[in-house]
């Protein structure tokens, strides 16, 4: 294994869900930067940013959507922060098939959040003026792990063991054919 | 296609459990805009003045305004409008929280209810999917209980409900529609959609709302939420705390309330308690606050904070709006301790926090002066706190005394006799006002008070200051970043104004003059409530972010309306003048133009008289309060002036007033 130092830039949002009010702007502004045309029309529906909301419970929790998933988790559990109990899918950010958020309300796409690229910062954390969400940038020295081909060879091995190595031959053929 | 609006209304009928999505009229949303302007139309279209309030035919229309669900900051307000049964003209309550842009969001601009419901029932609205459904299980239900069942029931948190408690299951005259953070409660609209039968409805929405031009629109909103940012840093200095900043007077924020508790005149608005507030109180108001409240909350897209969470402990929490704290707190004379645990009550049973602590004290006034008898209360304990809670039990379950006291204090004091007249000292319209008695008149606050159709000074004032700024510095301050004026004119007479002297009140502002600012302040309020738009942001602060030089350009972008200041000041005038035009047709004239007696210990008759004439001119309604022929047909309406003339409301010959057959 060979490795490689470099600079990489982080981008991250810092979400304090102490401060947030549950105002929902971040939905508004995410889902009207990133309507065809731009700012032509916005849904909370479709944001990438959604905030759990149950004021009674006082449950405030902005999440941003990530990737998209096949499966749901096989087990869910149940945190409990200061007295409150929080479903472990509230702070998730996968588009999954557990639930409707973070996919097109028509298509049923998955969506996920950009950070709004081109911009200066994310429009939500713009939009949020009560600071639950700030914006950071930070460079990261970062150790890239050059894959040899004796990993290569490690992991296909445990999927040969797994599923026979017909299959894994299939899916490689496959692979290679579209990737072609 | 449609810009802001969806084009949809939902009809519903509760007699017949028919559901119609009826498209609207988009030249109808250039003339009236929409919000409170369309409401009116339909109201003024659909029913008639012989139309009781609790009348299967009186209609309940729940309308979002015209910019709601756009990305405008603090833009969702529901306008909710009926004949009310507490003073049969047009209520038009308002609420901002969720519920307006989730509506929206799910396709519609208004749900409209008529007919009743032989059964209580909810109403679901999911996208295209609209059902009446059984509530026999939310019947009693706490409104903001019922709202949380739902939540459960449906396994959706994010759906919005707006719902009734006991009050207006059982027809209080006051009783209020609540929704989360926020409620709708002047002039008893809870009470009509109880008659409807109608326990809540719950909303929930997953389509677009379009805007054009976007660009111009989004950047619109930007240098909004900019202003509200520098607005935020720089609080306007010479005037007190709540005046200083935006949004409603932030009491969940701020803790030093001596102002509202010693000018204000408490109990059945009687008794000002000049030194109240001392070290000792404030402590423990501090104390109370903090340790009830969890966080502050806002509505929809909007950094606000007008609202906290509250949980007092052995009790369910709820949310408050900032002067609830104090009505019920005051009203007992007690603490806050008490006014928190009250209004935790008064919210799930969904009463108007303005007037159920006042009908408390006055029904407890009556009773020490002997025009109501201890037989009248049987058990009530002796403390003022344990009567509070033991009035507000028996006015929303309607029993014994209660049933009497929950037609609000001037039907009581009518079905009560015996000089009761007298301790219904408060009301314009029959409705109770802020308990604030004064000394000099102000001829602002006279015509406003005087004129005002919305039954609360809080939605009518605004935009100029209440009182003179002391120095010429402080004036020249002031009006230096006055950008908000519709007319440059306006500066001067701040700049004029003094405290005591020839510019001092009651004759300066001049007759002229406090008809220009009034007339202002009020068309601010109009725009408000057909765009959506809270007044907090808008029409009630000073110098806020929205105003007439740039809410034609929010239209402009957002609804696709070519629109300017003089369309946008016109197209108010129409639906305000339309709203008259309802409450004309109900009998309401210049003898109803009053406010209480008592409320100014100065008062000048010749003056006032003067006042009424000349703003009565100004706004084109005859000496006795009438809209005329000509100002009709200048804003489109003769479809009015027909009706005012078949009715002999007006002649057809001169505009002078003639003797009204319908009146009652």
């Amino acid at each position: 294994m060979t490795t490689n130092k470099k600079i990489k830039t982080i981008k991250s949002i810092k979400i304090d869900i102490d401060k947030c009010n549950g105002c929902r702007a971040c939905e508004v502004i995410c889902s009207a930067f990133h309507a065809m045309p731009k700012y032509s029309s916005n849904n909370p529906a479709r944001s990438r940013i959604r905030v759990t909301r149950e004021p009674i419970r006082d449950v405030y929790v902005p999440v941003y959507a990530g990737d998209y998933v096949v499966a749901e988790c096989a087990g869910r559990d149940k945190y409990i922060i200061d007295g409150k109990e929080y479903d472990e899918c509230t702070f998730c950010r996968a588009s999954c098939p557990s639930r409707d958020l973070f996919k097109e309300p028509d298509s049923g796409l998955p969506l996920k959040c950009d950070m709004c690229e081109g911009e200066d910062e994310p429009l939500c954390v713009k939009w949020c003026m009560v600071d639950a969400l700030t914006y950071e940038e930070r460079e990261e020295e970062i150790i890239e792990e050059e894959v040899t081909p004796g990993e290569v060879e490690t992991g296909l091995e445990a999927l040969v063991n797994k599923h026979g190595i017909d299959k894994v031959a299939d899916i490689v053929a496959q692979i290679s054919k579209s990737k072609g | 296609m449609r810009y802001a609006e969806t084009g949809i209304n939902l009809e519903i009928d509760l007699t017949r459990g028919n559901i119609e999505k009826v498209a609207t009229d988009p030249r109808d949303t250039e003339l009236y805009l929409g919000g409170l302007g369309t409401n009116t139309k339909i109201m003024w279209d659909r029913v008639p003045p012989e139309t009781e309030p609790f009348s299967p035919d009186n209609l309940l229309i729940f309308g979002t305004g015209l910019l709601c669900g756009t990305p405008a900051t603090g833009c969702n307000r529901t306008i909710v409008s009926t004949i009310s049964p507490q003073t049969e003209l047009m209520a038009f309550s308002m609420m901002g929280g969720f519920w307006a842009p989730e509506l929206k969001y799910a396709g519609y601009d208004k749900i409209i209810l008529s007919g009743k419901s032989p059964e209580l029932v909810y109403l679901f609205v999911h996208d295209d999917k609209v059902e009446i459904r059984d509530a026999a299980h939310l019947k009693g239900k706490g409104a903001i209980e019922t709202a949380e069942l739902l939540k459960q029931e449906l396994n959706d948190p994010k759906i919005q409900v707006a719902a009734i408690g006991m009050a207006g299951e059982n027809r209080v005259f006051y009783a209020s529609i609540e929704q989360g953070r926020s409620s709708a409660s002047r002039g008893g609209i809870g009470a009509v959609m109880g008659d409807k039968g109608v326990k809540a409805i719950v909303v929930r929405g997953t389509k677009d709302i379009n805007v054009a031009p976007p660009a111009e629109y989004i950047e619109l909103c930007g240098e909004g939420l900019d202003y509200i940012k520098h607005r935020e840093g720089n609080p306007i200095p010479g005037v007190m705390p709540i005046l200083a900043g935006l949004g409603s007077p932030q009491g969940m924020k701020v803790h030093d309330e001596k102002w509202h508790t010693e000018n204000f005149m408490w109990g059945n608005s009687r008794e000002r308690k000049r030194d109240y507030w001392n070290e000792k109180i404030e402590k423990e108001w501090t104390e109370t606050l903090e340790n009830a409240r969890t966080r502050l909350v806002s509505c929809f897209n909007c950094p606000m904070e007008c609202g906290a969470t509250i949980s007092m402990p052995g009790l369910p929490t709820y949310m408050m709006k900032c002067f609830t704290k104090l009505t019920y707190t005051m009203g007992a004379f007690s603490d806050l301790d008490f006014g928190l645990r009250i209004a935790q009550k008064a919210t799930e049973y969904g009463v108007d926090g303005f007037s159920c602590p006042q009908v408390m004290a006055f029904a407890l006034e009556l009773l020490e002066n002997d025009i109501l008898t201890a037989a009248d209360f049987p058990e009530m304990p002796e403390d003022s706190e344990g009567r509070f809670f033991y009035l507000l039990d028996k006015i929303v379950r309607r029993e014994g005394i209660g049933d009497i006291l929950a037609d609000g204090t001037h039907w009581a004091a009518k079905k009560i006799g015996n000089g009761a007249d007298a301790y219904a000292h408060n009301n314009i319209k029959k409705t109770e006002q802020l308990p604030l008695k004064l000394s000099m008149l102000n001829p602002v606050y006279f015509l406003m008070y005087a004129t005002g159709e919305k039954m609360n000074i809080t939605q009518i004032e605004g935009q100029f200051p209440q009182a003179p700024f002391a120095t010429k510095e402080e004036r020249e301050a002031f009006v230096s970043d006055w950008i908000q004026v519709p007319d440059e004119k306006f500066k001067q007479i701040l700049l004029d104004w003094e405290f005591r002297g020839d510019n001092a009140n009651p004759y300066y502002p001049t007759v002229e003059m406090s008809c220009d600012i009034v007339d202002w302040q009020e068309t601010m309020h109009y725009i408000d409530d057909a765009l959506g738009q809270c007044a907090g942001l808008s029409s009630f602060p000073l110098k806020p972010p929205y105003h007439i030089h740039n809410y034609p350009k929010f239209i402009s972008a957002g609804a696709g309306i070519e629109m300017d200041q003089a369309k946008l000041t016109q197209a108010a005038k129409r639906y305000r003048t339309l709203v008259r035009a309802v409450n004309i047709s109900r009998g309401m004239r210049r003898k109803d133009e009053k406010p209480p007696a008592n409320h100014w210990k100065k008062r000048f008759p010749e003056l006032e008289e003067q006042l009424l004439d000349a703003y009565y001119k100004l706004k084109g309604w005859n000496n006795d309060g009438i809209p005329t022929k000509e100002s009709l047909h200048e804003l489109g309406l003769d479809y009015v002036s027909d009706v005012f003339i078949e009715r002999g409301i007006l002649s057809d010959v001169e505009d002078a007033s003639v003797e009204n057959k319908v009146e009652a």
